[in-house]
């Protein structure tokens, strides 16, 4: 930042949303010039090449200029509006806008490779992960049934402002090996740990998703010192009811028709369920290996059409030695938010508007809450 | 992010690939082998354009150099998938397949049927299709609707490295006769794809491009050529909808149907010639199948009615270009009755 800029000029930036992104296309703006803005404001509608999603505001104060323009790509951590107070002069505003426009007008700076990939061995499988950030307490993000470490593409660049953070793909996900073996949870935490070993992590902090909750807390139940917090978002494993209709319709799906309704049921809001992310999650399936490693993930999560329930024995194990915090979307349609309920000792987080994936659809809440999580480790 | 290679070495890693998993997969072609030891070469050629090339010494014995004679080794090459193995033949240019029809439509293209379905003929003949390598009229055409025309036979045209790849392992692990179409000026074009092996099904054209206004189906290298007067045409509000339909034969025709059922409008693009082809194919689908959700007559984008010109100023103009798409979606957006 130019240090004449004035200060209480408050920039909004192109958000960086997973680590291969850099440039985003605003798509319309949702906030006009002059209005007042409050912290979590939609802002914008922005399109990357991977995912579509809406900007956010992190500041408050009044929506003075608006740079980017609709339809324009803009290099990640390029301005593309200003907040300032009223008392902030015009001529201020100008300088601050020129020099967001140069930003942008440059394009993405000819040095921005995508993010590395690192890979570990754990018991025979490469295990792919990646990291960002570089100061700070380990973060590792362990996704869901059928998804990888793109998954949290809204939040891994925000928590790597304060923490290192890695995301792992499981086995059979992502770019990892596709053999799960026995599918068990034990090997999937086995993945884990290699990861976390790889790293140099004395200590971490772990947030799963669904059943990379259930990874999460199994990983924490045979390392309890080593695990310093635990967040878990909408975890698998914690009461008998779960959907077993998109789980199979998931594995089963083999084309984008059977695919794109079955994702629908993920999201509050279906219109997130972009054909690029069907698309994705196509050519994912269709990689060898990763039908019957779904298939055999099946009977680690479904006893029947029962949801393999181990998850409150898990955590009373424990016994409150993790600060743990269980985040739910009120309009889960997987696994329903009543389930925070059994997870005994946790902080409660229940997002609106959020369905399965609250990490997509409500990143802020979910960062703050992994945030005061981490924070409650000391 | 997936590394990026080019088309022809994202077929030939398929190649490897599924000769990796399955020792009945073999090579067989003029000039696969050729040149090994020969002085100056360490490598065989791998084919004239090089497709094939590493295979031969990574598999001994599994890749083999066939006389200048495409009715004998076409025929061994059906004769050794009756037989148990997964041949992948090179046809150099598909302009030479006119001496091997019958041994392509008359026996493999009917074994299963003929057979009741106890015989299978799992091979694949690669073949070498387009203009614009100033080839002339003998290696320059675009034949594959004269394949997609006999039932028994799976026809497919990859548009992109990603597609080549898990559209070849597809044809190598299909059971039916597959003739497999690469445009040789696609070849150096590069692009996203996985290092693993993946099949991506015959019958499932790709929405490359979403747009409401006017719908594009097209294929092979006539997709980029879409692509591009699609880019054009969204500058001056037009929005197209481009279909890559990937395989002729299995066809998807719901995706063109559902693509019409939301724009209305019509243009198939398509570098063969117009009479009897995909173009026309594609044109009389959608006014059997779709006449109600038709706001504009439908236009076609085609080579004329010629062989392809020697003279590079009369192929440059043969072979159709993005403007004249753009002429013809702005000719069904525009149409008032």
């Amino acid at each position: 930042m130019d240090p004449v800029t004035d200060q209480r000029i408050i920039p909004v930036t192109m958000p960086k949303w997973g680590l291969s992104m850099q440039l985003g296309k605003i798509t319309s703006w949702i906030a006009a010039e002059g209005d007042e803005i409050a912290v979590g404001d939609d802002l914008a509608d922005i399109e990357t090449e991977k995912i579509a999603g809406t900007l956010e505001a992190a500041e408050a104060g009044p929506l003075r200029r608006i740079i980017a323009q609709m339809g324009e790509d803009v290099p990640v951590g390029g301005t593309i509006a200003l907040i300032a107070p009223a008392e902030v002069g015009d001529d201020d505003l100008d300088t601050a806008e020129r020099e967001a426009r140069a930003v942008i007008d440059a394009g993405v700076p000819a040095d921005a490779g995508p993010a590395e990939v690192l890979t570990v061995e754990a018991g025979g499988r490469k295990i792919s992960y990646a990291g960002a950030g570089s100061d700070g307490d380990v973060v590792l993000l362990i996704h869901g049934y059928g998804g990888d470490r793109n998954s949290w593409l809204f939040l891994q660049e925000p928590l790597a402002a304060r923490y290192r953070v890695y995301a792992l793909d499981l086995p059979g996900h992502g770019t990892s090996g596709k053999d799960v073996g026995d599918g068990s949870i034990g090997a999937l935490a086995d993945a884990v740990v290699a990861v976390l070993d790889a790293v140099g992590a004395g200590q971490a902090h772990l947030v799963g998703h669904s059943l990379g909750g259930a990874v999460a807390l199994a990983v924490t139940a045979r390392e309890p010192r080593r695990i310093a917090s635990l967040t878990l978002i909408a975890p698998a494993g914690f009461g008998p009811e779960i959907n077993a209709g998109y789980l199979r319709g998931f594995a089963d799906a083999q084309t984008r028709r059977e695919l794109k309704p079955v994702l629908g049921q993920l999201f509050a809001d279906e219109n997130l369920v972009t054909r690029q992310v069907v698309d994705d999650l196509l050519a994912y399936k269709r990689l060898d290996g990763v039908a019957e490693a779904l298939h055999t993930l099946l009977g680690t999560l479904l006893d029947g059409d029962v949801q393999r329930a181990e998850g409150a024995a898990s955590v009373a194990a424990l016994g409150g030695a993790v600060p743990m915090t269980a985040v739910w979307g009120s309009a889960d349609r997987i696994i329903p938010a009543a389930q925070a309920q059994a997870v005994d000792g946790a902080v409660v987080r229940l997002i609106e508007e959020a369905g399965h994936m609250a990490h997509m659809e409500r990143p802020a809440e979910v960062q703050a809450a992994i945030e005061e999580t981490i924070a409650r480790a000391g | 992010m997936a590394r990026s290679i080019t088309y022809r070495e994202a077929v030939n890693e398929a190649l490897t690939q599924e000769m990796e998993r399955d020792e009945t997969v073999i090579v067989l072609g003029e000039d696969n082998a050729g040149g090994a030891g020969s002085p100056g070469e360490q490598d065989a050629w791998g084919g004239v354009l090089g497709v094939t090339k590493g295979l031969y010494h990574k598999f001994p014995g599994r890749v083999l150099d066939t006389p200048i004679s495409e009715s004998a080794f076409i025929g061994a090459a059906i004769g050794a998938a009756t037989a148990g193995l997964r041949p992948v033949a090179e046809l150099m240019f598909v302009d030479f397949m006119g001496v091997c029809f019958d041994q392509i439509y008359n026996q493999a293209a009917k074994f299963r049927y003929m057979f009741g379905g106890k015989a299978v003929t799992p091979v694949v003949i690669r073949t070498m299709y387009g203009a614009g390598l100033r080839a002339a009229a003998q290696h320059s055409q675009c034949l594959y609707p004269l394949f997609t025309h006999i039932p028994g036979l799976k026809v497919v045209l990859p548009a992109t490295p990603y597609d080549a790849k898990g559209l070849m392992i597809q044809a190598i692990r299909d059971d039916d006769p597959v003739i497999f179409f690469e445009h040789k000026a696609l070849y150096d074009l590069a692009g996203p794809v996985p290092e693993e092996s993946y099949a991506l099904p015959f019958g499932e054209a790709n929405v490359v491009r979403e747009g409401g206004d006017v719908t594009i189906v097209t294929l092979g290298r006539m997709v980029h050529t879409s692509l591009e007067a699609a880019g054009q045409l969204a500058g001056d509000g037009v929005q197209c909808e481009v279909i890559d339909l990937r395989t002729t034969s299995p066809l998807d025709e719901d995706t063109v149907l559902e693509s019409v059922a939301g724009t209305g409008r019509l243009v198939v693009v398509d570098e063969a010639h117009p009479r009897c082809s995909i173009a026309t194919d594609i044109s009389a689908l959608v006014a059997q199948k779709a006449f109600g959700d038709l706001r504009a007559p439908v236009e076609m984008v085609t080579a004329p009615h010629t062989p392809v010109p020697f003279s590079t100023a009369l192929e440059d103009l043969y072979i159709p270009d993005a403007q004249r798409i753009v002429n013809a979606v702005k000719a069904v957006a525009g149409w008032t009755r």
